[in-house]
């Protein structure tokens, strides 16, 4: 059982929903946490102590300059301008790599090979026996969030429970994170904002074909336009947080709400089974 | 010799294009007889990212030796020092032709 949690827009709560609702499950099964926001991501902060680290990689070209004759083929190609030829030499900018493997195909005489180079790492911890978390962190100012992402869901691949912490937006990175989910839980807030990314965040879990439910966060009970969108759109709200100073103070000097609050956890452990029903039913 | 000013027009008369990777035009001069002997529109404009190397790699396959323009970033910057192509700024000139002019006149700062 895969859920991501996703929103359009940032800030309205996922990584709040994500560290709850794991930490809730895990009170009772063994649960995966893996934070997918590789360009911030904040999920370790709820989770201090000892963790590995490995490196991940994104294949670049190389190129043999006795096999290259300049013919400019790779440099036409590339959509990035990451190889260019120039008067004497082919000059490579990896950091501007896509990592899609285009210049090896083009090359009529077999001069580039891939080379792997470091973008980002993945960082693994045990809060708990019952607990793993897996942050995928891409390296500053790289631009490869998918490879990383990719990498961090695959270190915590296995048949149980998995819960993805999404990165902002609708773009790349949201649509590596909401790859293979059985279930997408999109958090929003009760802002024109908040709404507006809403619909763009459902309709790209739409599109994939995940079933989607929403939680409504810091809600000030003024929630019509949302409500509206939820009931035309048919996505269940399957949770609603309150504008609350506590949860915000709880939140906010990084504890974990469920954990301190009893009614909390059982919200969440309540929203992790109406997402399983949401999924169809099997966990 | 020749000699690419980036520019908002296809002509000498054209306003100078601050921009060297999206620029509109490139107003190539051959700097034997001081005539234009090119206009290219820029193809990359609109592409989202890599502009700067995409452009001194077409520079490059026109055999252009000497660039002026106003400003350029990073990428292009290692493309054109690689590349071996001057870049100077046109500084206080308006057009193309004053641009080439001041070129000239030897009175342009080079940045690249």
């Amino acid at each position: 059982m895969n859920i991501v949690i996703a929103s359009g827009k940032g800030g309205t709560g996922k990584t709040m929903v994500s560290v709850n609702l794991a930490w809730s499950i895990s009170q009772s099964h063994n649960v995966h946490l893996i934070d997918c926001d590789a360009e911030e991501p904040n999920v370790h902060l709820f989770f201090p102590g000892e963790r590995s680290e490995q490196p991940v990689t994104a294949e670049v070209p190389e190129v043999d300059s006795e096999k290259c004759t300049l013919c400019g083929a790779c440099g036409e190609f590339c959509r990035f301008g990451a190889i260019s030829v120039l008067t004497k030499s082919v000059m490579i900018q990896p950091h501007l790599c896509h990592s899609c493997g285009g210049c090896q195909l083009a090359c009529p005489v077999d001069a580039i090979t891939e080379v792997p180079r470091k973008i980002g790492m993945i960082r693994q911890s045990s809060p708990s026996p019952s607990l793993t978390v897996i942050s995928g962190i891409l390296d500053e100012g790289e631009i490869a969030a998918p490879e990383v992402i990719k990498t961090a869901k695959k270190a915590g691949e296995w048949d149980g429970i998995s819960v993805w912490d999404g990165p902002p937006g609708t773009a790349c990175p949201v649509i590596e994170t909401m790859d293979g989910a059985d279930v997408c839980i999109l958090v929003t807030e009760s802002t024109p904002s908040g709404l507006a990314d809403l619909k763009r965040a459902a309709s790209l879990a739409k599109t994939l074909g995940i079933p989607r439910g929403i939680v409504i966060n810091r809600s000030d009970g003024e929630d019509g336009p949302t409500l509206a969108f939820c009931k035309e759109e048919n996505i269940p709200v399957i949770m609603m947080i309150p504008f609350d100073r506590e949860i915000a103070a709880i939140h906010n000097r990084g504890a974990i709400l469920s954990a301190e609050k009893k009614e909390w956890k059982e919200k969440f452990i309540q929203l992790y089974e109406d997402a399983i029903a949401i999924a169809g039913g099997n966990a | 010799m020749k000699v690419c000013i980036t520019s908002k027009g296809d002509l000498p008369e054209s306003a100078a294009e601050n921009r060297f990777g999206r620029t509109p035009f490139f107003v190539i001069y051959d700097d034997e007889t001081g005539k234009v002997i090119e206009t290219i529109n820029n193809a990359s404009v609109n592409d989202a990212s890599g502009v700067g190397p995409k452009v001194v790699q077409m520079l490059v396959s026109k055999g252009v030796n000497v660039v002026i323009t106003g400003q350029v970033g990073g990428n292009a910057n290692q493309g054109l020092l690689t590349a071996g192509i001057p870049a100077y700024a046109f500084g206080e000139a308006e057009t193309v032709a004053e641009a080439y002019a001041a070129y000239k006149a030897g009175t342009l700062t080079r940045i690249v």
